[in-house]
C-alpha cells in the first residue's frame, strides 16, 4: 500500500480487500457444536469460562449451516462417519475441519481392534488441522485453532489461482 | 433361597429341562432352550421364586468349536435371591424363545445380544440391530468375526496383528 500509507488519519486503515477478508474470516470462525466422545468434554471446557473460546472469536453454532469450522471431537464410528460427512456437506463454504484427538486423527486406541471405528476422519472429510492428544487439553485445542486462524489469514479468496 | 434350592424348585416342575454342566459355578444353572419360555414364566410368577427383575442378558461365544450361549441374570426384589440361567444354542442356527414380553427390559437386552452374536429371539416384536447400523454385516462379538473391508465406500484398513506397529 506504499503510496496510500500514512496519507489518512489514524483511524483509517488501508488494506487489500483480499487481506481484509482473510482477517475477517480468521477472527470469527464459528464452530459447529457437536462432540462424539470424551474429546467433547475438553472442547466444552475450552468453550467455557476458564479458557473462553469467544475471546478468539469462536462461538458454538448448533446448525451446520451457520458454522465455519467443524471440530471432530472424538471417536468416529462407521455409523457416525456417514453422518459426519453429511453434516460437512451441509456447511457453507468456506469450511474447515479440525480433527481433535487421536481417535478422530487415526482411530487412536481402536486402531487395531476397533472393527466399528473409522481409522481417521480424513477418510471421509478433508482435514485442515490435526490436534494430537487423548484427549487434548484445552490449551492444545486452542493452539490448533490459532494454527487454523493463521491458515485462514493466509488465504486470498479474491485472488484467482493460476493452475 | 440359595441357588441350590432355586434349582431344586425348577427341577421339581421341569425335571427334564435342567441340564447338568460341571463347568458352571454354583449360582448358575443350564436349561434346555426348548422349555425356556415356560420356565421363565414359571420363575417370574411362582410365589416362592418371584424373579421380578431381569438384570442382564449376555451372549457368550467360548470359541469356534463350541456352542453360543445366552446368559440371563435374574433377581428377586422380594426375596433378594438371584440366579444365572445359561442356555446353549446351535452355532449355525442360534434360536431361543424371547422373554421380551415377560420382562420388558428384555427388549433392548435381546436386541443387543442379537446385534453382537446373531442369536435369534423368537417372538421378539422388534428384533433389529441396536448399536451397529442396520446394514452392518456379521456378528461382531463372535470369535470368528471378520471385520468389513469397506463400509459405504469407506475403506477399512486392515491391521494384521503379526505385522505390529513398525
Amino acid at each position: 500500500m506504499g503510496v496510500l500509507e500514512n496519507k489518512f488519519q489514524d483511524n483509517v486503515i488501508v488494506a487489500s480487500l483480499d487481506k481484509l477478508l482473510g482477517w475477517a474470516r480468521s477472527t470469527s470462525p464459528w464452530y459447529f457444536q457437536f462432540g462424539l466422545a470424551c474429546c467433547a468434554i475438553e472442547m466444552m471446557a475450552s468453550a467455557a469460562s476458564r479458557h473462553d473460546l469467544e475471546r478468539i472469536g469462536m462461538m458454538p453454532r448448533s446448525s451446520p449451516r451457520q458454522a465455519d469450522v467443524m471440530i471432530v471431537a472424538g471417536t468416529v464410528t462407521m455409523k457416525m462417519a456417514l453422518r459426519v460427512k453429511k453434516l460437512y456437506e451441509q456447511m457453507a463454504d468456506p469450511k474447515y475441519v479440525i480433527s481433535m484427538g487421536s481417535c478422530a486423527t487415526s482411530g487412536g486406541p481402536y486402531w487395531q481392534h476397533g472393527y466399528h471405528v473409522l481409522k481417521g476422519v480424513d477418510l471421509v472429510v478433508p482435514v485442515d488441522v490435526y490436534v494430537p492428544g487423548c484427549p487434548p487439553r484445552p490449551e492444545a485445542l486452542i493452539e490448533g485453532l490459532l494454527k487454523l486462524q493463521e491458515k485462514i489469514q493466509t488465504e486470498r479468496p479474491l485472488t484467482r489461482k493460476i493452475a | 433361597m440359595t441357588s441350590a434350592e432355586i434349582i431344586a424348585v425348577i427341577e421339581s416342575q421341569f425335571s427334564e429341562a435342567v441340564i447338568e454342566n460341571e463347568d458352571l459355578a454354583d449360582h448358575q444353572v443350564e436349561l434346555d432352550s426348548a422349555h425356556w419360555f415356560d420356565i421363565a414364566t414359571f420363575m417370574k410368577n411362582d410365589p416362592n421364586l418371584s424373579f421380578d427383575q431381569l438384570e442382564c442378558i449376555t451372549g457368550v461365544d467360548p470359541g469356534e468349536d463350541s456352542q453360543l450361549q445366552t446368559r440371563y441374570n435374574l433377581h428377586s426384589m422380594e426375596y433378594r435371591h438371584k440366579i444365572e440361567v445359561v442356555i446353549r444354542h446351535d452355532r449355525e442356527n442360534p434360536k431361543v424363545a424371547s422373554i421380551e414380553q415377560l420382562w420388558r427390559i428384555g427388549d433392548w437386552f435381546e436386541r443387543e445380544t442379537y446385534d453382537m452374536y446373531g442369536i435369534i429371539y423368537e417372538g421378539h416384536r422388534d428384533l433389529r440391530r441396536i448399536l451397529c447400523p442396520d446394514d452392518w454385516e456379521g456378528w461382531p462379538l463372535r470369535k470368528d468375526y471378520e471385520g468389513q473391508e469397506s463400509y459405504h465406500g469407506i475403506v477399512v484398513p486392515k491391521i494384521k496383528e503379526e505385522e505390529g506397529w513398525e
